[in-house]
């Protein structure tokens, strides 16, 4: 879906404010403060190692699984800072949901306990789970082609179903945000467009965030893009617009650097 | 910029909010030694008998005090910290016979534990003389005597067999893997027995050498073991890279794989010392012991440290039994110790 520049930009209730990550003394990222737009896909582009993935990190608080971890700044869900004291990371982590650069699905569980695996592991309670399976199967892409195996094991998929199965998996607990980090890079092609059409799909109904440091996916997948840069201490970013605009005329001159593939 | 970016913020100090604040930690403590306080104001007050009762009291008071923050928490906080708390104790509780070994052992030895201890041998004391007299120097010889030979001979060969089941993977892997497998299991009385019926018997002699070899039959099967798995461990490419560059196996195994794995074959080797350091029994029919310095390993009984316990041990006096005590000491030190530096070294392979 695109915004045109006059619409005002209804925002998905996702933001940071000066988001700053270590990792033990060293500084990756320097404080970003960025709105995510609701139902839109916004994409974090840059060269490697300037800090997209680790921002990304802050957002669901996986950040801090890493030991030596610290952060700074605001990271706010609704309005309420998700790193305040007595917040509960764990049901942050149901409204922000996280698909991964290498396919994961559980190998200890069919297809059809994979996908509802979030339920099972957040104590909740699984209504109807025919339809549930129907439901996030149908909205991964993958329906048709597992219906009739759902009892396979979930690693007899190939690498492309695999990660549509983590997508299915993801959208059971049902959150507002989608955060994927390199979801196609260890992809081909052909599966890599299979999930591009789905991120499409998903983002008329959730929000979802990408790290990619493929310029091209950006330009095919984003509604919205920020470019984030290094120059050999923290990562920070340079400029975010609508991809459109980061494209065609970017106001910073790095950003037209980047985009014309000069550098990264 | 456009409405989705907000002022960039560039300095700030890091935090770990996540983390439980050091106020609360610091409440948390000072809470608990009031009721320690509490509990021994309670016990002088009234008369509860002694530690037991002050522990009780310490305990009933923690429990409600506990109780009562534990129904502040959401149901899964509290399911999450019942599990957690479980699974500490179950820890703390598999540890505390092990520390209450080394803690008793640790009392009873130290009392023997004099200079002369390391430098003396008991050729002229009697076990019953006083403690400043006489020592284990001749024990500490011969057990670092018996461990070297059987190193010598035992580390090549497990280092061997570890690259002829990894490297060479002839048609006897199967069977140098299984036989290895099955040695560990061979208890320790048979392999003296063994040698003894062997090599005792065709030297007419026991020796230090003798129980070297009763000690490499117990020390080859770990030293293979440890061998073989890491040098499964090292990737297939490095392999590929050296013969891509037209190496011949062998060379490739002694250059590229085998210093690969260094650190791992030391602690492979450091294990299998620390296995055999304290056998007794393989020692028996071997090396017997000996109350004096010997220096030849191929021709008479040698002491060991093991040995020294025992023969301690039996005589049974008071004096004899505190060098004995001593000695386990000074034994589970040196295990302890070996163990130290196969963990360090042991992390430091470069893959």
């Amino acid at each position: 879906m695109t915004t045109t520049i006059e619409e005002p930009v209804q925002f998905a209730g996702l933001e940071t404010a000066g988001a700053h990550a270590w990792f033990g003394n060293h500084h990756a990222l320097a404080g970003v403060s960025l709105k995510f737009p609701a139902r839109s896909v916004t994409g974090l582009i840059g060269p490697s190692g300037c800090g997209k993935s680790t921002y990304l990190r802050l957002l669901n608080r996986m950040h801090e699984f890493i030991p030596g971890a610290a952060m700074a700044g605001e990271v706010r869900l609704h309005g309420n800072d998700i790193y305040a004291q007595g917040v509960d990371a764990a049901s942050i982590r149901l409204k922000v949901g996280m698909v991964f650069q290498k396919p994961n699905p559980f190998p200890a569980m069919t297809i059809a306990e994979n996908v509802l695996s979030g339920l099972k592991l957040a104590h909740l309670k699984i209504e109807n789970p025919d339809d549930i399976l129907e439901r996030c199967l149908t909205q991964a892409g993958l329906w048709k082609e597992v219906k009739d195996r759902l009892g396979n094991a979930g690693g007899s998929l190939s690498g492309g179903q695999q990660q549509r199965l983590c997508i299915a998996r993801s959208l059971a607990v049902e959150p507002e945000v989608l955060l994927m980090d390199e979801p196609c890079s260890a992809l081909d092609p052909g599966s890599t467009l299979r999930i591009e059409e789905t991120i499409k799909d998903l983002a008329q109904r959730i929000t979802i965030v990408i790290v990619t440091h493929n310029m091209q996916q950006a330009s095919r997948v984003s509604d919205y893009c920020a470019f984030f840069l290094t120059d050999g201490g923290p990562g920070y970013l340079v400029e975010a617009d609508v991809t459109r605009k980061m494209f065609t005329s970017p106001k910073d001159e790095r950003t037209a650097d980047y985009v014309q593939g000069k550098f990264g | 910029m456009s409405d989705i970016v907000a002022e960039q913020v560039a300095e700030a100090t890091p935090t770990q909010p996540w983390l439980r604040p050091q106020s609360a930690i610091r409440r948390d403590i000072a809470t608990f030694v009031g009721l320690a306080v509490l509990a021994y104001g309670i016990v002088l007050f009234t008369g509860f008998a002694r530690v037991d009762g002050w522990l009780i009291v310490f305990f009933c008071l923690s429990f409600g005090l506990i109780f009562r923050r534990a129904r502040m928490m959401s149901q899964k906080d509290r399911r999450n910290a019942l599990v957690q708390v479980v699974i500490v104790a179950a820890a703390v509780v598999a540890f505390l016979p092990w520390m209450s070994i080394l803690a008793s052992v640790a009392a009873k030895g130290v009392t023997a534990l004099r200079p002369n201890f390391f430098f003396r041998d008991m050729r002229t004391t009697t076990p019953d003389d006083e403690l400043t007299l006489g020592g284990a120097a001749h024990a500490l010889l011969g057990t670092f005597t018996m461990v070297i030979i059987a190193t010598i001979i035992t580390l090549p060969l497990g280092i061997l067999s570890g690259v002829y089941v990894t490297e060479i993977r002839g048609r006897l892997t199967k069977l140098v893997r299984f036989v290895v497998q099955s040695m560990s299991g061979v208890p320790s009385i048979v392999a003296g027995l063994f040698i003894y019926t062997t090599y005792v018997n065709a030297t007419n002699t026991f020796s230090a050498l003798a129980g070297s070899l009763a000690l490499g039959v117990l020390m080859l099967p770990t030293v293979a073991r440890t061998s073989e798995e890491v040098l499964k461990l090292v990737p297939e490419d490095i392999r590929g890279a050296s013969y891509a560059l037209g190496s011949r196996q062998w060379r490739t195994i002694l250059y590229v794989v085998l210093p690969t794995v260094r650190s791992g074959l030391t602690t492979a080797a450091i294990l299998g010392v620390a296995r055999v350091i304290g056998e007794t029994a393989p020692l028996l029919l071997t090396s017997l012991s000996n109350t004096s310095f010997v220096f030849n390993p191929v021709k008479g009984p040698m002491a060991s440290m093991p040995m020294y316990v025992f023969g301690l041990l039996q005589i049974g006096t008071e004096y004899a039994i505190a060098r004995a005590w001593a000695g386990s000491l000074v034994l589970l030190l040196i295990v302890f110790a070996l163990f130290v530096v196969a963990r360090k070294l042991g992390g430091k392979d470069r893959r």
